[in-house]
């Protein structure tokens, strides 16, 4: 099997790895690199677990052919943190206790930061839609939407309380 | 050609813990030589909340606060026995082992304190922020760190603490189904709105209002989880979900997430719960779990919605909008039911 | 948005706790949010293999001949593993609580009953190095005529699913193809009745959908022993169920389970450890078996689908007094943990409500399909579809409002259950209550003012003149120990009558011994009532459960389920 050098950025840090024909980047982030974050929940794209930015932009990893990073920025979940100090995103969801199983917490938070990234002051609409591809079996979404919200600054009351 | 509203309702109760009973668990406390807990448990949290809860439950057995508490799962080498995370039986098998083994853990730690002290360990009271003092006298102190550390180094004591929960496996009559199934209850009641759309029969959900009965919220961030994620999934078995669409015929089962239907974000009401608490006798702390019981009204309370919104009564699951239809088709159409 | 209602039961509460009731942070959160949760799968290994099963194609087939020469050759491929090379190649779940007969093997080789049924399982290099082999086994299949409707088969001259129970149903007590609710006289009943309300409802399997799939991962650890990390929700059940497969001692075996990414009930079956450390104990290497999303959803065990048929007996004023169930759980091909489930669905009939009458047949039936598993609201959750529509169609044939039907008919305090045990610490009156007030339902007086803790109890607390029947009897089948009667004149020491609660754990009921003696003893503890003979003190016997004309004597490992290191606590 062929393999091919392969070089990026992940979190701002520099990544020169090889990796084997077809590899997809999930596999290549997690055996190749070791980075666990983004998660295995489908491999056919459908439920967002292995979201990772690529430039800033939301990525199925498991969709995504592993040579085809050469040269670009990779964000997963391990660097969203600023050191030891959480990103706005992260006190968010523990705060608005938005996970249980933790599992869909990783695509989310990469969702939900391209989001903020272009758009500070979304609304309620503009968050659903946002996580739209990320699929929660646990939480019923609610206390995820508050959650980014709550981090974009400003939470939109639910009539209903 | 239209939008129709319609409510409906649905009760249920809940039995907590495997049936039957016979279904044991086992828990480990011991504190290191400063007063800092370990809760050893081979349970599983699945994202329930189990190390969360049990953590809780044995800082307040303990009378330590819960930051001086750590719980340890899922390691089948130095957690003891547990059944399993299933049945709604963690909070209230896991739980009650947990307040066993913590009070053994406590007592020794107050023999400990007490013999520093010089008084009787009946004496001794904790504060829950860490301190031990004698009842009435708040200056004749010791904190827990120092009790641990005594007891290790000086007088040769363990601080910890064994505990099992075991429910005596019922029998069961053959010829009548008299048994004991389980110890205690939860109960709930559930009221869903929805709108239907008597051309596309598209069932959307509005607005749900409940009340559940759990015993004890041990912890109400962890309950309100469960609950408004346990509704969602109810509405999901009601209207979106099934790995048969065609059951008992196999053909078009879904294989991916793009035909195996779940509400999305866009697609959840506002969820308005109340909760009561009617303490189980031997529930810890009088807890029930309410973990599954949060689905279960859900499933009817939507069907009863949808006969009242359109009066078609659908009694296989999922309700479909190729069922809502056909309903409505076969009755001439739609039959709005009256706001009951 | 939700809101405590603290004035409900505040009597029987005491409030003022320390760490108890308080809004505490997940001790998981911040792992959860920095993606430092670990799940099964987040363990590296160098030189980890990947297992990939062949699958039946067909519902029902016999086996004639499995070809692997040609797999045998991919590049990547390490081994191919068939029936033959597990050691104890059939297995039922429950066989750890002495409960059902072994009839699942962990891979087929004679015939397969479900589509997606493992034949083959290879181990190799690489996921893609596992699939390509696989898809060149060459299986010689003889397909069988299948059957997919419960009522279809349980008739007479049905395809047989399981061959352990050739009338595709399970056996109870070693007596009934159906496990029995008799309480009352429901045909009298219906006779006294006003109007009789039939109806039939269905629901369909659906997945228990985690967002994680199931897994394990098997390694040979430091000494003689496997560690597995797993998936698995019943840690124990799985390390004992793989004890079992692979005739490996308990001890040798380490599990380890992290967060779970979801269980809901579908990650109690066990599939994936046995598997997996048989991959370790062939290959040497550590091995990954771990089900994709396509078989998450079509191999892995769905909830079964239930069919109940009710019929009520009810008067005009809207009490219920006859209630007769059939059910019919449809268990797919194996037996798993259905055969558990009805029985739990029987002790919840008729739901919590007070009938004075009530029948119920319920059927674990053997169908090829996927076979089913627990799911959130295992056995509970199909039957109270059924009852709470009924309930509906109840009141809307009398013109009477759906929450004060429930009201009416609600069970109460020292209410008589259909399973012969009295009802306490019931609270479904004051739910209702709460949830109309929030949804702006209005009540009449009379059923806001009904109370848990009024009217039940007297008259209703009786055990009523009771039908039994013989029917659905089978011969040549005995039970195993799980849930069995130990003396003819009904269960002993059970509780019937309102319990007194125990003190309140708050409340430190157990004086502090003076001098702590840390020699292995139980600790003093409030004297318990004397146990039955029969509680669960002694290991269970051995299964004796035998076949027709068959001695099918495992060999079985004795197991001890009940035993503790400081004793039984009497509940």
């Amino acid at each position: 099997m062929a393999r091919k050098p392969l070089q990026f950025q992940l979190n701002g840090r520099h990544q020169a790895v090889f990796t084997d024909d077809g590899q997809n980047l999930l596999d290549l982030l997690r055996r190749g690199v070791g980075d666990l974050t983004p998660k295995y929940g489908c491999g056919q794209g459908t439920c967002g677990t292995c979201t990772v930015l690529i430039d800033g932009e939301p990525h199925l990893s498991c969709l995504t052919l592993a040579e085809t990073v050469d040269g670009r920025q990779i964000t997963t979940t391990a660097g969203l943190a600023e050191g030891a100090e959480l990103h706005p995103l992260q006190t968010a969801f523990m705060d608005n206790f938005a996970a249980q199983c933790g599992y869909c917490t990783p695509g989310m938070l990469l969702a939900a930061k391209a989001l903020l990234d272009r758009n500070p002051s979304p609304t309620r609409e503009e968050v659903v839609e946002a996580i739209s591809g990320n699929i929660c079996r646990c939480t019923g979404y609610e206390p995820i939407i508050n959650a980014i919200l709550d981090a974009a600054g400003r939470r939109n009351q639910r009539r209903y309380g | 050609m239209a939008l129709h509203r319609g409510r409906g309702f649905a009760a249920i109760n809940y039995p907590i813990g495997m049936n039957l009973g016979g279904d044991p668990s086992q828990a480990l406390v011991h504190s290191n030589p400063g007063g800092k807990f370990m809760v050893a448990l081979s349970s599983i949290d699945l994202g329930q909340g189990m190390k969360s809860v049990t953590r809780q439950i044995a800082a307040e057995t303990l009378g330590v606060p819960v930051e001086d508490v750590y719980v340890d799962t899922a390691d089948s080498d130095t957690g003891p026995h547990c059944m399993g995370s299933f049945a709604s039986r963690g909070t209230h098998r896991v739980g009650n082992a947990v307040i066993e083994a913590a009070r053994e853990a406590r007592a020794v730690m107050l023999e400990a304190a007490a013999e520093e002290l010089e008084v009787d360990p009946g004496d001794l009271v904790t504060d829950g922020q860490g301190n031990i003092h004698v009842k009435g006298a708040p200056s004749r102190t010791i904190t827990t760190a120092e009790a641990c550390a005594a007891a290790q180094f000086r007088q040769g004591r363990t601080v910890s603490g064994r505990g099992i929960f075991l429910i005596p496996l019922s029998e069961v009559d053959p010829e009548t189904g008299e048994q004991t199934p389980v110890s205690c209850f939860a109960h709930a009641a559930m009221i869903v709105e929805v709108e239907v759309d008597d051309e596309t029969g598209e069932v959307a959900v509005l607005e749900m209002n409940s009340a559940y009965e759990l015993g004890r919220a041990l912890n109400p961030k962890l309950v309100e989880q469960q609950l408004v994620g346990g509704a969602w999934m109810g509405m999901s078995h009601a209207a979106w979900e099934t790995t048969e669409p065609y059951y008992p015929d196999r053909d078009h089962g879904p294989i991916d997430f793009n035909s195996y239907l779940m509400p999305g974000p866009g697609d959840i009401a506002p969820h308005s719960i109340a909760v009561l608490e009617r303490p189980a006798p031997d529930g810890p702390y009088g807890g029930k779990g309410p973990g599954e019981m949060c689905a279960n009204p859900v499933l009817p309370a939507v069907a009863n919605a949808v006969f009242n919104a359109v009066g078609v009564r659908i009694d296989e699951l999922p309700i479909t909008p190729e069922k809502v239809l056909r309903g409505i088709r076969a009755n001439g159409g739609a039959r709005p039911q009256g706001r009951p | 948005m939700i809101e405590f209602r603290k004035e409900y039961f505040a009597d029987e509460r005491d409030d003022n706790l320390n760490e108890i009731g308080k809004p505490t942070q997940r001790q998981d959160a911040l792992g959860h949010v920095t993606g430092r949760s670990p799940y099964f799968d987040d363990h590296l290994f160098e030189g980890l293999l990947h297992i990939r099963c062949v699958r039946s194609p067909h519902d029902h087939a016999r086996i004639r001949r499995i070809d692997t020469s040609a797999a045998e050759r991919m590049p990547g491929v390490v081994r191919i593993v068939l029936g033959k090379d597990v050691p104890n190649n059939l297995n039922t779940l429950l066989s750890l609580l002495d409960f059902g007969i072994d009839d699942e093997p962990l891979i087929s080789d004679k015939k397969v009953s479900y589509k997606g049924e493992p034949v083959a399982a290879v181990i190799a290099e690489s996921e893609r190095a596992a699939r390509d082999a696989v898809a060149q086994v060459r299986v010689d299949w003889e397909v069988l005529p299948a059957v997919l409707d419960v009522e279809e088969a349980i008739k007479p001259g049905a395809p047989v699913v399981n061959d352990v129970y050739p009338g595709n149903r399970f056996v109870y007590h070693g007596k009934y193809d159906h496990q029995k609710l008799r309480f009352g006289d429901v045909e009298a009943a219906f006779r006294q009745a006003d109007r009789i309300i039939e109806g039939r409802y269905q629901m369909s399997p659906i997945e228990q959908a985690p967002t994680e799939t199931c897994g394990a991962i098997a390694a040979p650890e430091t000494n003689d022993r496997y560690v597995v990390y797993t998936s698995t929700q019943a840690l124990f059940f799985s390390l004992d169920t793989t004890s079992k497969l692979l005739r490996v001692p308990s001890n040798r075996l380490h599990l380890i389970g992290g967060t779970v990414g979801g269980g809901f009930g579908g990650k109690v079956d066990s599939l994936h450890e046995p598997m997996a450390v048989l991959g370790t104990m062939l290959t040497g290497r550590p091995c990954k078996y771990i089900f994709d999303r396509h078989e998450e959803m079509q191999v892995g065990a769905p909830r079964g689908a239930e069919r109940w048929y009710l019929k009520d007996g009810v008067m005009n004023d809207g009490r219920i007094i006859a209630r007769k169930f059939t059910g019919y759980f449809d268990s797919g091909a194996y037996t798993r943990l259905s055969s558990y489930a009805i029985i739990k669905a029987v002790g919840h009939l008729p739901g919590p409500y007070t009938i004075p009458n009530v029948y119920a047949d319920v059927y674990c039936v053997f169908t090829n399909r996927t076979p089913a598993t627990a799911m959130r609201g295992f056995g509970i959750t199909g039957v109270d579809f059924a009852i709470e529509c009924h309930m509906d169609k109840i009141a809307h044939e009398l013109g009477m409002d759906p929450i004060e039907l429930r009201i009416l008919n609600a069970y109460r305090d020292g209410d008589m259950k259909a399973h012969r045990r009295l009802a306490k610490n019931t609270a479904l009156i004051e739910c209702c209550h709460v949830a109309a007030e929030k949804a702006g339902w209005p009540l009449s007086q009379a059923a806001r003012q009904a109370s848990s803790l009024r009217d039940g109890g007297g008259a209703r607390a009786e055990i009523p003149h009771t039908v039994t029947d013989q029917h659905g009897r089978v011969e040549g089948y005995t039970a195993g120990s799980y849930a069995q009667k130990k003396r003819p004149s009904g269960p002993a020491g059970q509780a019937r009558g309102p319990q007194s609660p125990a003190s309140h754990p708050s409340r430190d009921s157990i004086a502090v011994p003076s001098s702590f003696d840390r020699a292995p003893q139980p600790m003093s503890r409030p004297a318990p009532s004397a146990p039955p003979a029969s509680a669960a003190v002694a290991p269970p016997p051995p299964p004796t459960a035998q076949r027709p004309a068959e001695q099918h004597a495992p060999e079985q490992r004795r197991v001890t389920r009940f035993s503790s290191i400081s004793g039984l606590r009497r509940r």
